[in-house]
């Protein structure tokens, strides 16, 4: 079962919504109801996301993201359409039953942190249990461990504002992770931190998630955000979802040309060769189809029915020099630093 | 043409007149609980200022001072009040310092609750505010003639009037604080799973505090302002003696009145001041909403 199932998703701001819901789904054209002075947020998103699965939704800033994240967890309640979180629908919950699913189930990672400014880490890593009602110490306890997985062991007694962007971040994150709910909501989660810090965490979550199995739904603005992270992406475009897949298929088969234009770039596969993208690794010379290092991706792929992955990448004396597996392959797709390893590399060459 | 529009007379002074009169002749009970509630109030508080010896009053002013900000203030704040006790107006200023201190506990015990629900909801606050504009703007000698005539003149009428003048910024700024809370932090409570109040406790409360501080130092300034008024209804305290020196015109007794209202004003704005921000050694953390 989906730990989280959405069916036929609207929300409508602004005058008469379900008179908007009625003509979009009767074939109405946005823009037609946009003149009329609605703002149609989120339009007939269906979606199921797997337990343990991270689950990407990327677009533009204003397409439509945080509204659908906000439905999730009932903060935002569907003009039209259902949300089931372990097969209860959220709109029908009573408060009390929606604030402990909230507290129990769902745990939230914000944009710009949203850290209690005057209460203490520690204090702010165990929000949620407080608010649950567990006492002082095991709250402390379960806090103070919930640091420790974030790197942020003797910090408690800080506050807020003595951190980094990056250190709060890790803040909101050890907050939903004492929290110890299975599904873990991040809106935007990284995007107001520097890029080298943003790498870190998305480093972090990729390698807490390898422990925790968590059920996971991040919303970013950024592709190679939603590539790394992402066990499959949801591209929404304007309120609707134009295209979901894993990020080898939104690379290979972009299902239209706004989701061509974010992942066309450059013709990586023309750029990169198999020294770029290499992962270092100890095997035998002929464990694996060698290539030489020069390779370019592009003839790796052609040739992929011949020589099946992984491959060994091999220089001129049969020393092995690294691998090469479809993980590395999909990652050059996206990320800029394979392209300046080429570049060193053309140097030394 | 003149002539015809003059016959048009709203009748409204007869209207209030009569509604004055229906109340007091419909509620008696609640308006002598009323005033023995006020009465109360500022009896305990004016016995609470007068009672020690000057002196210690001093003391305890100054260590007041001094944790609100520190060493210079709190002894500045000592020798003022001092000052005062040499111009022979201690007595007066203790008065006035209970009728204000009385008024403004019963003002932001009502603005405070006032201006959550406003915060909470539009149509409330749009509600409220024509009235607050009226409660500011009407002038209170106005409101004084009712408050005469249920109370009859004393210290009573003059509080009303005070509270009534006095409150309007202190639900002002309590909405507006609240509002201006990060929204990102109380959705973090609700997507928490908290519930509404205690996100009002725990979040919006405790960020909104040093704007509430500074309601409630308008509070007290407007308070202040309406000693002079009060002390004409017979309210006790600095106003008296100013009424008296008009009155007798006697100019020394004006300004010395004057000059201790200023002090007190001057010593209670820069301590309340300093309870809507950390800078002071350790009163803000002793008042600190939990
Ligand atoms: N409370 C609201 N009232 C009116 N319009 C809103 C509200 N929240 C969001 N919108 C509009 O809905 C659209 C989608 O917003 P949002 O979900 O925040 O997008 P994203 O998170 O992808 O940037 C935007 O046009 C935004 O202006
Ligand atoms: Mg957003």
């Amino acid at each position: 079962m989906a730990a989280i199932r959405a069916e036929g998703l609207y929300k409508v701001f602004g005058r008469r919504p379900d008179d908007v819901v009625r003509q979009l789904s009767e074939g109405a054209s946005t823009e037609d109801v946009v003149a009329k002075g609605a703002t149609p947020a989120v339009i007939d998103v269906s979606l199921d996301v797997q337990p343990g699965e991270i689950f990407v939704v990327m677009g533009l800033s204003g397409s439509g993201k945080s509204t659908l994240i906000r439905m999730l967890n009932g903060l935002l309640l569907p003009t039209a359409g259902h949300v089931h979180v372990g097969g209860k629908d959220v709109a029908e919950l009573d408060p009390k039953s929606l604030r402990q699913l909230r507290s129990e189930q769902m745990s939230m990672v914000f944009q710009h942190f949203a850290l209690l400014p005057h209460r203490n880490v520690l204090e702010n890593a165990g929000y949620a249990l407080k608010v649950r009602g567990v006492d002082k110490e095991a709250r402390n306890k379960k806090a103070q461990e919930a640091l420790e997985m974030v790197g942020l062991s003797g910090w408690g007694d800080r506050l807020p504002s003595q951190l980094s962007g990056g250190m709060k971040q890790r803040v909101g994150l050890a907050r939903a992770l004492a929290a110890e709910t299975g599904i873990m909501l991040m809106d935007e989660a990284f995007s107001a931190l520097d890029p080298l810090i943003r790498r870190e965490m998305q480093d972090q979550l990729i390698d807490l998630q390898q422990r925790l199995n968590k059920t996971v739904v991040f919303i970013t603005h950024d592709l190679n955000e939603a590539m790394r992270l992402g066990d499959r992406i949801a591209v929404m475009r304007a309120g609707r979802i134009v295209q979901t897949g894993t990020p080898a298929e939104i690379l290979r088969e972009p299902a239209d040309d706004y989701v061509a234009e974010f992942v066309k770039d450059v013709d990586r596969t023309r750029v990169l060769t198999a020294a770029a993208v290499m992962e270092p690794a100890s095997v035998g010379h002929d464990e694996y189809p060698a290539v030489t290092p020069d390779t370019l991706l592009a003839d790796i792929f052609a040739l992929a029915d011949q020589r099946p992955l992984p491959l060994a990448v091999v220089d001129g004396e049969n020393r092995v020099l690294g691998i090469v597996n479809e993980r590395n392959l999909l990652h050059a797709m996206v990320s800029s630093d394979a392209v300046q390893g080429r570049n060193k590399e053309a140097r030394h060459g | 043409m003149d002539e015809w529009v003059e016959g048009w007379r709203i009748p409204l002074g007869t209207w209030v007149e009569g509604f004055v009169f229906w109340l007091q002749d419909m509620f008696p009970p609640f308006f002598n609980f009323l005033a023995s509630v006020l009465t109360g109030i500022y009896e305990a508080m004016a016995d609470l200022f007068t009672w020690p010896p000057v002196l210690v009053m001093i003391a305890i002013f100054g260590v007041l001072g001094l944790l609100a900000r520190g060493w210079k203030f709190g002894i500045g704040g000592a020798v003022g009040l001092f000052g005062i006790q040499l111009l022979d107006q201690w007595e007066s200023s203790m008065q006035t310092l209970a009728l204000v201190l009385g008024s403004v506990l019963i003002a932001t015990v009502l603005a405070i609750p006032i201006g959550i629900v406003a915060a909470r909801s539009q149509v409330f606050s749009n509600l409220i505010r024509p009235v607050l504009d009226f409660m500011q703007t009407m002038p209170p000698l106005v409101y004084l003639l009712p408050g005469i005539f249920f109370f009859g003149i004393g210290e009573v009428p003059g509080m009303l009037a005070t509270i009534v003048f006095a409150m309007p910024p202190g639900i002002r700024l309590t909405e507006l604080g609240i509002r201006q809370v990060d929204q990102e932090v109380v959705e973090a409570g609700h997507a928490f799973g908290s519930p509404p109040g205690k996100i009002l406790r725990q979040i919006q409360l405790p960020l909104a505090r040093p704007t509430i501080m500074a309601g409630i130092n308008q509070v007290i300034m407007l308070a202040l302002s309406m000693v002079v008024l009060a002390g004409f209804v017979g309210a006790p305290g600095l106003g008296q003696e100013v009424l008296s020196a008009l009155s007798r015109i006697e100019i020394g007794l004006g300004a010395e009145a004057g000059l201790s209202v200023v002090i007190l004003a001057i010593y209670l704005d820069r301590v309340t001041a300093s309870l809507g921000t950390r800078s002071g050694l350790g009163l803000s953390r002793l008042v600190k909403m939990r």
